[in-house]
């Protein structure tokens, strides 16, 4: 099946989502990589100068430029989601996250998070920053730029029709990874 | 000898890089959709569509536009090698401005960033000597997800070479999803633990579909694609037939105790370019 859905998008909506969907949103996402995680894990949630819990949570560190009109953003490709593992569940929780958009596996902690909390997780093609970019319509905000630097910096985002994404873990415990470990294991026991 | 000129002919080398993929790349990635269906053929689109909107818009392809590493081929003959390494450096801390380049150099201990994608011994750059009085440089840009995947291990030779292609197996099964397949493999094997990683990613330079001229090696390379693929990952991990777009296979003599290995993994972005400087400064980028 295919959707399109605006950010935020409510439980219900979710629940109409199954691995393998594909699904483009609009809306507001904001990125976070592994030292953002740690930071916003460390804060108060009241000191977060932005509402995650209605935005789209985006595994990305950009490629940006600044111009004299402001951020410009060059490629904002996925960065690899399987880093985010150790933080996911606690940030799921803190943060009421119920879209994640990256690229590559995400383990069972997130898998389980989601599964209580009615989330997805969604694959983006890696690498294909250009392309990314082209759905990124207004720079918004960024965050921390000075501490953690363009990559790690959290940047406020909104994209328009964003996707293809894959639906690669929903809300109902099911994961496109986990099914086809079943086969890669098979494969290994035979090695 | 215009020291600028060569500066702005890296420059060139660096951009042509991260904007164009190499013919033989697209054309592997071609084929690849045409057998792929469902959801690993939307990745696959997704891919060719990017490479379209980056050659067109000039636009690195990836935000992770790497870490700058070059293989520099120094002949005999040219004058003016005391200037390369200068040169080089220069021409990065340049690019990450004008292409742009993202900045990609973190200091381990502080995190503080370099901000122009130098550092210590970065960038990183492989130099040899060949005959004649050209310069031929060959950049490399090595994204950080694929980087993350790459591997050494020092078998027991007993393992054989048998050993060795379970152990690539097993690795790229392991890697999953996470160095956006499909990926491009070197393997190094022999030499010390440093030269087999050396030779993995030195066998990244040869371009995808050429075989290793070594028989043997060969239908090792032949084996490991057939192997990988048939474990279903597919392009980003999501499943499909397209695992690795190709393996290519290194070796040197091993110590009679040792049998390293070295496991190099490239990104579908499989980012090559060459420029050769001749003697009387004049130079290409290719």
């Amino acid at each position: 099946m295919e959707y399109h859905f605006d950010i935020p998008v409510d439980v219900e909506d979710i629940k109409k989502l199954h691995i393998g969907d594909i699904v483009y949103v609009s809306g507001t996402v904001f990125t976070a990589r592994d030292a953002a995680h740690h930071l916003m894990l460390e804060q108060n949630k009241i000191d977060i100068p932005f509402d995650p819990s209605i935005m789209a949570l985006y595994h990305c560190g950009p490629l940006m430029k600044k111009n004299k009109d402001g951020w410009k953003v060059i490629s904002a490709g996925p960065t690899t989601s399987g880093r985010m593992e150790i933080f996911e569940d606690k940030f799921i929780e803190k943060y009421g996250i119920n879209l994640i958009i990256g690229k590559g596996d995400m383990g069972e902690r997130t898998r389980k998070t989601l599964q209580k909390h009615s989330g997805v997780y969604m694959s983006y093609t890696g690498g294909a920053g250009a392309l990314a970019a082209d759905s990124i319509q207004e720079v918004r905000a960024v965050y921390w730029l000075e501490e953690l630097g363009m990559a790690e910096a959290i940047w406020i985002f909104v994209v328009k029709e964003f996707g293809p994404l894959v639906v690669a873990i929903d809300s109902y415990g099911e994961s496109i990874y986990r099914e086809l470990k079943k086969n890669e294991n098979i494969l290994l026991s035979k090695g | 000898m215009d020291y600028g000129s060569i500066v702005g002919g890296i420059v060139q080398l660096i951009k042509k890089a991260e904007i164009e993929l190499p013919s033989d790349v697209v054309k592997a990635l071609k084929n690849a959709y045409d057998i792929e269906e469902g959801i690993a053929k939307i990745q696959i689109e997704n891919i060719l569509k990017n490479i379209d909107v980056a050659k067109k818009t000039m636009r690195p392809m990836c935000q992770d536009t790497g870490v700058q590493t070059f293989f520099v081929k120094i002949g005999v003959d040219y004058l003016y090698v005391g200037r390369l390494k200068k040169q080089i450096t220069d021409a990065v801390k340049i690019a990450t401005e004008q292409v742009p380049l993202r900045p990609n150099t973190f200091d381990p201990f502080t995190h503080k960033n370099h901000k122009d994608n130098t550092g210590d011994y970065i960038p990183a750059i492989t130099w040899d000597f060949v005959d004649g009085s050209d310069v031929i440089i060959t950049a490399i840009p090595k994204g950080g997800g694929s980087e993350n995947m790459s591997k050494l291990v020092m078998l027991k030779p007993g393992v054989g070479i048998e050993g060795v292609k379970d152990f690539v197996v097993e690795e790229m099964i392991k890697a999953g999803g996470n160095p956006c397949p499909p990926t491009v493999v070197g393997i190094g094997i022999g030499g010390g633990a440093d030269l087999a990683m050396k030779l993995g990613k030195t066998a990244l330079l040869r371009p995808v579909g050429i075989r290793h001229q070594d028989k043997k090696i060969a239908l090792m390379e032949e084996d490991l694609i057939k192997r990988i693929n048939q474990s279903g990952i597919g392009p980003m991990g999501l499943g499909g037939k397209t695992t690795v777009l190709d393996v290519h296979v290194e070796k040197a003599p091993r110590h009679p105790a040792s049998l390293p290995v070295g496991l190099v993994v490239q990104c579908w972005a499989d980012r090559r370019a060459n420029m050769i400087i001749h003697s009387d400064g004049t130079w290409e980028v290719e």
